[in-house]
């Protein structure tokens, strides 16, 4: 493994709703750029304005269901990988967010029953390895599915792309 | 080996015996697209990866259906890109402006074969499994990395089964098959999953109608839908001159997260509300509810092929649409277009005062045709009715099947189809 650090994050919760579509991470209208640092500028522009200002490197999104769904466009995972998020822990996903999330190296992990006891700010430390997320500030802790080796590999090279030239260079 | 069909594909594509719900298998599609939406997101990614040759020229097909006919500037640069880009890679499986909306292409070029694994960078891609193919989108940093190296991950599913019963009334077809699921699924009760349909009833639906039922499949979250193979496929197949495909069928014993019987007997023409496909209704209570609409559309690869232009024919013959309602009539391809002429039902739809568009996507996201202005009305056969799906966020947009859309459009009211054609 790589980079040990990738695979035990910490950071303050930002908190959303159930249904949170790829709209609301990026509006639509930011679809022709497509460089990541810019797209970064506008997450959750219209639904959280306040976010682009303060969120801070690691820091982590707990979502209700369905998060991501919408429109299939790659744009809402890189703004947010690119705003500094670390990881993405929701109830579920919609599938192709959830895809797109780790094929660009950024954490979408679905914690069932996670939502209703998490707050704002909470702080939140999250073992990816070994599937622990554990909420801090309410000394709760929560389960879930370790990824299957291959995605955590894909992890640490930092996604697919990566992943690909490396495997590429190995004539794999 | 046991399981579901999509399981049962899968473990073929990854050369094992047998695999679970919730592992990760790695294999090689037999078909990759992309199209001039995601494409160009693609192509940089690609490029970005410095490699110099695709992995299979002979897999990958390019579709320019989104942005057509070319209404931009940048739409025509991006295309200008793609094309290049195929003739530089000798990719031949190339579609320009004009040839039709990607999915229903690959169908009708016979891409689309039974127990065939399929990714585009496209959700509808979903569409493909009516022929018994796995089909499922993927995103294009993704794709970029299949371009090159021709390997993808694929979370097994688990599958839900539908089993189809009984024979659907006039008026009745895939779309309000589709309609009905979503309203007891709703947009996320197949998330991950695949659906599975089954039982007699799948016989009274065409390959059309099959192609909108699992199309539509998407707007459940469905990762893919499937059918199958039987005597619709092999027929639809035939036609085309395919018949070395292997059948694959499911295992007796497969395990279904979820069981789900529709009898079509007690369907009836079936409309989904403003601003959700599973915002489902009876056309006949929208009907009272006197909505009045503005535009109306039929097209897309929900709803834009031969059977959709027929049943619209038989509704607008010898009728006209209703003055102050915009009608937009769009054949998914060039195909459709052609026999529709043949047919003479583009003059039926003429006469009526419809508009027929040059094949392509345009309608189903306002892309260069279709748009609506705030407080306006739409009822249309695509597959979404989301906020601003057609530009202004406060329009409104109906969903419905092609006879509900014409039938509609002459009324200048969403209504059912039977209350103007009579009830069978
Ligand atoms: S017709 Fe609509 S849903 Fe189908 S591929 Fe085109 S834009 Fe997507």
């Amino acid at each position: 493994m790589k980079d040990c650090s990738l695979f035990i994050v910490s950071g303050k919760v930002w908190t959303f709703g159930d249904n949170c579509d790829t709209g609301q991470i990026v509006p639509g209208r930011y679809i022709p750029v497509t460089d990541s640092h810019e797209l970064a500028k506008h997450a959750f522009e219209d639904v959280a304005p306040n976010f682009v200002k303060e969120v801070q490197k690691g820091d982590i999104v707990v979502a209700g269901t369905n998060f991501g769904c919408g429109s299939s466009r790659e744009h809402a995972p890189k703004a947010l990988k690119f705003a500094g998020v670390s990881a993405v822990v929701a109830e579920s996903f919609a599938r192709i967010f959830y895809r797109n999330a780790l094929n660009i190296g950024l954490l979408a992990i679905p914690v069932f029953g996670i939502r209703k006891e998490t707050k704002q700010g909470d702080l939140l430390e999250i073992d990816v390895t070994r599937g622990i997320v554990k909420n801090c500030t309410r000394n709760k802790t929560f389960k879930f599915v370790p990824y299957d080796q291959f995605i955590i590999d894909m992890l640490a090279e930092g996604g697919i792309t990566k992943y690909t030239l490396k495997m590429l260079e190995k004539n794999d | 080996m046991q399981g579901t069909l999509t399981q049962k594909l899968l473990a073929k594509a990854a050369g094992r015996e047998a695999v679970q719900p919730g592992e990760i298998v790695h294999i090689e599609p037999d078909l990759v697209m992309t199209h001039d939406h995601q494409g160009p997101m693609t192509l940089c990614e690609f490029n970005q990866m410095g490699i110099k040759k695709v992995w299979n020229p002979e897999k990958i097909v390019i579709v320019l259906d989104h942005r057509t006919p070319t209404q931009s500037t940048i739409a025509a640069q991006n295309h200008q890109l793609l094309r290049k880009f195929a003739k530089d890679q000798g990719i031949t499986r190339f579609f320009d402006v004009g040839e039709g909306i990607c999915h229903d292409i690959l169908a009708e070029k016979g891409f689309v074969q039974p127990g065939k694994l399929i990714v585009a960078t496209d959700s509808h891609t979903v569409t493909a499994g009516a022929i018994g193919a796995f089909a499922t989108g993927i995103g294009s940093s993704e794709m970029a990395a299949v371009w090159a190296r021709g390997k993808l991950w694929l979370r097994v599913p688990e599958t839900i089964k539908v089993i189809l019963t009984g024979k659907p009334p006039a008026f009745v077809g895939g779309k309000d098959v589709a309609l009905k699921l979503l309203q007891v699924l709703t947009t996320d009760g197949a998330t991950y999953k695949a659906v599975e349909f089954h039982g007699d009833g799948l016989r009274y639906l065409n390959m059309d109608e099959r192609m909108t039922l699992c199309n539509m499949c998407l707007e459940m979250g469905a990762k893919n839908a499937i059918i199958p193979p039987d005597e619709v496929t092999e027929d639809f197949l035939k036609e085309k001159e395919i018949t070395d495909y292997e059948v694959i069928t499911p295992d007796k014993n497969a395990e279904y997260s979820r069981v789900i019987e529709i009898n079509l007997l007690d369907l009836e023409p079936l409309v989904a509300k403003p601003y959700s496909p599973d915002n489902v209704a009876a056309a006949k209570e929208v009907e009272e509810e006197n909505v009045v609409i503005n535009q109306a559309i039929i097209g897309t690869c929900t709803n834009g092929r031969m059977t959709d232009m027929r049943l619209a024919a038989k509704i607008l013959e010898g009728k006209k649409v209703k003055p102050g309602v915009r009608f937009l009539i769009v054949p998914a391809t060039k195909k459709v277009y052609l026999q529709a002429v043949k047919e003479g039902l583009v003059e039926i739809f003429t006469n009526a005062g419809a508009m027929v568009g040059v094949p392509c996507c345009g309608p189903c996201g306002a892309y260069g045709m279709g748009a609506m202005a705030d407080d306006e009305v739409c009822i249309t056969a695509g597959s979404r009715n989301f906020v601003g799906r057609l530009g202004a966020p406060e329009a409104r947009i109906y969903l419905g099947n092609s006879a509900t859309v014409a039938a509609s459009a002459v009324a200048g009211k969403v209504i059912d189809p039977r209350s103007m054609m009579g009830g069978v």
